[in-house]
């Protein structure tokens, strides 16, 4: 019987939020961050946002991609601290500020994206 | 293409204070010779004192592994040649200590190539008189890329994360127990479980891949590493989820 | 050997280099390898940006339209730009490593790492085209 660890629960979490986060965020960026401030395409409207935004499946899948996304950043960089600035020792802080700052955020996310209503 | 190379080689004494040196040689440079051959040269007639390991020099025994250029190679199957007009710059093993020139401490490796048990692990074996365990060649494909590893460590030189923290078990050793874990006459994937799923076992790992580019006989501990972590993790949740099933 | 052998003369020093600062910047390979991992950043403060912009659509028009305005910031634009670059190379080293970490079976064959890194481009393609849709389209 294994030893009880967090970390395959982590990994799961990693591989997740990697996934989503491959499969949306660059088209979100391109659009969100940088062709619409630049006018390549015109912004949607604020109605049209509101409208998509409304509805409760819009935001369960927001949350889930937000959540996952923010979960799969913090454990790499987690790691990238580790390896990157051979900071391993300070790995209690590290794991507290990657993962109770992806906590947060999705925390702020649920705020954000669930008062809507 | 030139008769004669130059190559640099690095030397280390503990008996002098001033630490790794580096020598300069001049060997031929036959189209055929490899960067051991170059070694051999130098050890026969020019410098009897350089000390390194080789065995086999066909690239089986995994005896040879060094840093050439920068980059960890078997020196028996590097060919001279393909550096040009050199110069050949020939450096231990990196990420291990040097006892002495060319010749690094691998008792790490070994210590931990144990703990992962490579051996068939069954609690009860068949009595003789039921004859042998038969496999299909299906059952062999997938463990069979695992099984060509030759220990040779060139995987632990490339890796910057056993490089960082020692205490990582390294791509080989996981390799090897994927090896007998996915074995249909193998048992043990529970105990092997516990050691890998420490810490500095798999989870140490960023997937950096270099262990699978330097790999002279296409193991692909990468690979290797990554299923291992996909079955660990839903060991891991199963045990979570169902705590007294898991057992 | 032990794990820390006491040096006697007949036991000698060995010689243990500690990995530098920059070991990331000695080979190619480490160097696009710690590229990949910093992208972990960018998709954070990407989050962060979508956040604030849901946020202000659910605040009002003007707040939308200042967020709007916000965005075309110079160093919020060059941010975002950076963050573009970060973020589409780990989607690109993402679905090429992904194979590595699921042996797929379809009748009894092993499928090809190839076809597996295709279908999850053209997965990537697929929720471009959703994203799209949603943002442009209706």
């Amino acid at each position: 019987m294994a030893k009880r660890s967090i970390e395959p629960l982590l990994w799961l979490l990693f591989s997740a939020g990697g996934v989503v986060a491959a499969l949306l965020v660059p088209i979100l960026a391109l659009l969100l961050g940088v062709a619409f401030p630049l006018g390549w395409l015109a912004a949607p409207s604020y109605e049209h946002l509101l409208g998509v935004l409304r509805h409760p499946l819009t935001r369960v899948v927001l949350f889930v991609f937000c959540m996952l996304s923010l979960f799969h950043g913090a454990h790499r960089f987690r790691y990238t601290l580790y390896d990157g600035l051979q900071i391993k020792h300070l790995n209690e802080v590290i794991n507290v500020l990657c993962y109770g700052g992806a906590i947060a955020g999705s925390v702020w996310a649920a705020y954000v994206l669930f008062r809507l209503t | 293409m030139a008769d004669r190379i130059t190559m640099r080689v690095a030397r280390y004494r503990p008996e002098d204070e001033s630490g790794a040196t580096v020598h300069e040689y001049e060997v031929p440079c036959p189209k055929e010779w490899v960067v051991l051959d170059g070694l051999n040269y130098i050890k026969d007639r020019l410098d009897g004192s350089l000390s390194y390991r080789w065995s086999c020099r066909m690239g089986i025994c995994g005896s040879c592994g060094m840093t050439v250029n920068g980059e960890p190679k078997l020196t028996c199957e590097t060919f001279l040649s393909d550096y040009g007009d050199g110069p050949v710059r020939v450096e231990p093993l990196r990420n291990f200590p040097v006892i002495r020139d060319l010749v690094v401490e691998i008792g790490d490796f070994m210590r931990k190539l144990v703990r992962v048990k490579p051996w068939i692990v069954r609690p009860n074996e068949k009595p003789l008189s039921e004859g042998e365990y038969r496999q299909t060649p299906e059952e062999m494909d997938e463990y069979k890329q695992f099984s060509m590893c030759i220990n040779c460590m060139l995987c632990y030189s490339a890796c910057p994360i056993y490089g960082l923290d020692p205490a990582f078990i390294g791509p080989a050793a996981i390799a090897l127990a994927q090896r007998y874990n996915l074995d249909s006459r193998d048992e043990g994937n529970e105990e092997r479980l516990d050691i890998l799923s420490e810490h500095e076992g798999i989870w140490g790992c960023t997937f950096v891949g270099e262990c699978t580019e330097v790999c002279p006989k296409d193991v692909d501990p990468a690979g290797a590493i990554q299923r291992y972590k996909l079955t660990a993790a839903l060991e891991g949740l199963k045990s979570f989820v169902m705590p007294r099933s898991a057992r | 050997m032990n794990e820390h052998p006491a040096y006697t003369p007949y036991h000698p020093r060995w010689l243990r280099s500690r990995p530098s600062t920059y070991w990331w910047l000695k080979r190619r390979a480490y160097l696009a390898f710690i590229t990949r991992e910093l992208s972990s950043i960018f998709i954070a403060w990407f989050i962060v940006y979508l956040l604030l912009l849901i946020r202000a659509v659910s605040q009002s028009d003007a707040s939308y339209r200042q967020f709007l305005a916000w965005s075309r910031h110079p160093l919020v634009l060059l941010l975002n730009v950076v963050t573009l670059f970060f973020v589409v190379f780990h989607a690109v080293t993402w679905f090429n490593l992904a194979p590595k970490a699921m042996v797929v079976r379809m009748g009894g064959k092993r499928v090809p790492a190839s076809l597996i890194s295709a279908s999850n481009y053209l997965a990537w393609a697929g929720a471009t085209a959703l994203v799209l849709w949603l943002l442009l389209g209706g």
